[in-house]
C-alpha cells in the first residue's frame, strides 16, 4: 500500500468537521508554521519538497512562491484555483467535499508564507454544494481562532473568502481566473506581466491548484525533505489521480508518484482492470488536453521500459510516443470506443470553451469540430485528416493562453496514433455508422526502435 | 431567443436580496466592488430563475457599473440563463468521459421522457434539460445537476432518471 498524505483520514466519519479534523492532527501544521517558522522558511520547505503544481502545468510550487513581488504598500494575494473543469479530472471536488479543512489549513500556511492578508478560493460555480461546505468550514476555523485577527496570538491576520465562478473552463487558466474574480469575462491576459508581479487588482498574486495547496500541509508538518523521499526523481510526493472511463473501479486514488501505469490500471488496489472483461484500447493519462496513447504505448514506453506514473515517464517519447501527467485525469477507453467520436467530442468541448479572444483558437476549434463531425458521420474525405493536422498546427503556440494547445493536442495525437481508424471512417462510411473500428492492432506489441546511427 | 414579452419583465428586488448583496460586497476592497458581480448574479438567478434585462440593470445600478458590464458577463458564462427555464433545469454532462459510459443515451432518454427538445420547457413549466460540458464528476458518470442548489445525481440509469423526474414532479405539486 502506498502512503497517503492527503487522503489518510478520508474515511474517518465526520472528517469534514473542524473537531474531528483537529483530533486527527489537523491544523498542527498551521501552528508549526505560524509559531516556529518564518515566511521564508516555509517557502524554502516547499522548494525542498519538490512539489510541482498539481493543476496541470507541473511548475514547481516553491519556485512560483519565490517569484512573488513584494513592493511596499501593495497588498499581496493568494488565490486558490478550484475551477476544476478539465475533462477527466474530479479530484478537487472530492477533496473539498470530503476534507475541506485540509484546503483551508493549506491556504492559511500559504497566505502566511506569501504575506497575504486576504485570500480567495475561486470555486467553479457548478460546485455550489462544495461552496457551502467550504463556507461552513471557514466559519468553524474562524471560531477556533485559525482565521481572522491575530491568529493563534501571533499577530497575523487573514481573511479567507470563497468566490463562485460562472461556468467557464477557461477560468482555470490563472489570468482568466483573476479576470473572472474581478467580475469580468474570463479572457486570459497577455503575459508578461505575470500574476506574481501584477495579478488580482494589479497586485502581486499567486494562483495555486487545490491539491497543490493541500499538499503544503504534510510538507510543513513533516518537512520538505521527508516529502521529497516519496516518488521518483523530480516527481516527488503523492498525487491524486482521477480515474474514469471503462474501468472496473473508477474513482479517486492517491498514489505515490512512480507507481507503474500497468499496476495502476490492473491491480485491485487501484482501478482493478477494464470493465466488463473488455480489452484496453487507449488512455488519456492527464486530462482531455494531453495526447491520447494507444494501449501498446501505455504500459511500456517505445523503448520497452515500464511506464511509470511520473511527470517524466508519462511524457517519455515526447509527442511522438508519449503523453503528459497533466492534472492526473486518467481516462481509459475499452475496445468498443470510437476514437474519432471521442476526438470530435473533445474538439466540441474546446470550441465551446474557447473565450474567443484569439482567432486561431476561436475559428480553429470550430473548424476542427465541424471536420471531425463529418468524419464521424461518414461524410468526410481523406484530405480532411491532413486538414485537421494542419489546423491543429496553426492553433498550437499561436494563442495568448494554453487553451489553444489544449485543443490542438488531442486532435493531433489521435490522428498520429489512430490514423487508420480515421481513414476507415472515410473508406467505409456505411460501416462506421453501424459499428466501431474495434481494438484493431492498437494493443499489439511494438517493435523496439532501431538505435539511430550518429 | 428572448420573446418580446420577456424583454419587458420587471423583477422587484426585496430588501432581503439587497442584504445578501451587501454581505457579498464586504469580501472585496471598497474600490473593487465589481468583483461581487458573479456571486450577485447567482443570488439573483436563484431568486427569479433567470436574469431579466431589468434584473441585470438593477445589479448594474447597485454596483455602480454600466449595464453592458453586466450583460457581457452574464452572456459569457454558461450558468446564467438569459431567458426563463423550467422550474427544474436538468443539466446532463455530455463530455468525453461521461459519453464513454452512456451519457448520450441518457440525454436521448430524457428528451423522449420529457417530450421537449434541448433548451425547451415542458408545457407545465416544470422541466427543461440541456447538455453541458464536463462537470468534474467523471468517475461517477453519467451525471446531471439541477440548480439553483446544483444537487448532483450520479451513475445515472434510465430507472434513476424516471425516479428523479417523478420525485421532482411530486415535490413541485406539493
Amino acid at each position: 500500500m502506498g502512503r497517503k498524505l492527503l487522503l489518510e483520514h478520508i474515511n474517518v466519519p465526520n472528517i469534514n468537521t473542524f473537531d474531528v479534523y483537529r483530533s486527527k492532527g489537523g491544523y498542527a501544521a498551521v501552528e508549526k508554521a505560524l509559531k516556529t517558522l518564518s515566511p521564508e522558511d516555509i517557502v524554502e520547505e516547499v522548494k525542498k519538497s519538490g512539489l510541482r503544481g498539481r493543476g496541470g502545468a507541473g511548475f514547481p510550487t516553491g519556485m512560483k512562491w519565490s517569484f512573488l513581488a513584494k513592493p511596499e504598500g501593495k497588498p499581496r494575494y493568494l488565490v486558490c484555483n478550484a475551477d476544476e473543469s478539465e475533462p477527466g479530472t474530479f479530484k478537487d471536488r472530492f477533496l473539498m467535499t470530503k476534507i475541506p479543512h485540509l484546503l483551508i489549513e493549506g491556504m492559511i500556511i500559504g497566505s502566511f508564507a506569501l504575506g497575504a492578508k486576504t485570500s480567495y478560493i475561486y470555486v467553479r460555480g457548478e460546485m455550489m454544494p462544495q461552496i457551502r461546505i467550504l463556507e461552513k468550514a471557514i466559519a468553524e476555523a474562524r471560531n477556533a481562532g485559525f482565521l481572522g485577527k491575530n491568529i493563534l496570538g501571533t499577530g497575523y491576520d487573514l481573511e479567507l473568502y470563497v468566490q463562485p465562478g460562472g461556468g467557464a473552463y477557461i477560468c482555470g487558466e490563472e489570468t482568466a481566473l483573476i479576470e473572472s474574480l474581478e467580475g469580468k469575462r474570463g479572457n486570459p491576459r497577455i503575459k508578461p506581466p505575470f500574476p506574481a508581479i501584477a495579478g488580482l487588482w494589479g497586485c502581486p498574486t499567486v494562483v495555486n491548484n487545490v491539491e497543490s495547496i493541500a499538499a503544503v500541509v504534510p510538507i510543513i508538518r513533516d518537512g520538505g525533505e521527508e516529502y521529497a523521499k516519496i516518488g521518483v526523481g523530480r516527481s516527488t510526493g503523492t498525487k491524486l489521480i482521477s480515474a474514469s472511463g471503462n474501468l472496473v473501479k473508477p474513482g479517486i486514488y492517491e498514489i505515490e508518484l512512480g507507481v507503474p501505469v500497468e499496476e495502476f490500471i490492473y491491480s485491485d488496489e487501484y482501478c482493478g482492470g477494464i470493465a466488463n472483461g473488455k480489452r484496453l484500447k487507449a488512455v488519456v493519462a492527464g486530462g482531455s488536453s494531453v495526447p491520447i496513447l494507444p494501449a501498446n504505448l501505455i504500459n511500456k514506453t517505445i523503448n520497452q521500459e515500464a511506464r511509470l506514473m511520473t511527470y517524466e515517464s508519462l511524457s517519455d517519447g515526447g509527442f511522438a510516443t508519449g503523453s503528459m501527467m497533466g492534472s492526473g485525469g486518467f481516462i481509459a477507453f475499452d475496445e468498443d470506443q470510437c476514437i474519432v467520436r471521442n476526438t470530435w467530442n473533445f474538439a466540441r468541448f474546446y470550441h465551446h470553451e474557447s473565450c474567443g479572444q484569439c482567432s486561431p483558437c476561436r475559428e480553429g476549434t470550430g473548424w476542427m469540430e465541424k471536420v471531425l463531425h463529418r468524419l464521424e458521420y461518414g461524410h468526410g474525405k481523406l484530405s480532411d485528416i491532413d486538414l485537421l493536422v494542419d489546423v491543429s498546427r496553426k492553433i498550437e503556440g499561436n494563442t495568448i493562453c494554453p487553451l489553444g494547445d489544449a485543443a490542438a493536442w488531442p486532435v493531433a495525437s489521435a490522428i498520429r496514433h489512430f490514423r487508420d481508424e480515421f481513414e476507415w471512417h472515410v473508406t467505409e462510411p456505411k460501416f462506421c455508422l453501424q459499428r466501431n473500428y474495434g481494438l484493431a492492432h492498437y494493443a499489439d506489441p511494438l517493435p523496439k526502435p532501431e538505435p539511430v546511427a550518429v | 431567443m428572448l420573446k418580446i414579452e420577456e424583454t419587458t419583465v420587471v423583477h422587484d428586488f426585496s430588501p432581503h436580496l439587497y442584504q445578501q448583496f451587501q454581505e457579498i460586497v464586504k469580501r472585496y476592497p471598497v474600490e473593487s466592488a465589481k468583483a461581487a458581480l458573479l456571486p450577485i448574479l447567482h443570488v439573483v438567478q436563484a431568486e427569479f430563475g433567470w436574469l431579466s434585462v431589468d434584473a441585470m440593470d438593477k445589479v448594474a445600478e447597485y454596483l455602480d457599473i454600466q449595464p453592458i458590464e453586466v450583460y457581457e458577463v452574464a452572456s459569457f458564462y454558461t450558468m446564467y440563463f438569459l431567458r426563463p427555464q423550467g422550474k427544474y433545469m436538468l443539466e446532463v454532462c455530455r463530455t468525453g468521459p461521461c459519453c464513454l459510459v452512456g451519457a448520450e443515451k441518457i440525454m436521448k432518454y430524457i428528451e423522449q421522457k420529457l417530450g421537449v427538445k434541448e433548451g425547451d420547457v415542458t408545457p407545465d413549466g416544470l422541466f427543461s434539460w440541456r447538455g453541458v460540458e464536463c462537470l468534474a464528476a467523471c468517475g461517477f458518470a453519467p451525471v446531471l445537476q439541477i440548480g439553483p442548489e446544483y444537487t448532483f445525481y450520479e451513475n445515472l440509469t434510465e430507472a434513476s432518471v424516471d425516479q428523479l423526474i417523478s420525485d421532482l414532479t411530486i415535490k413541485a405539486n406539493n
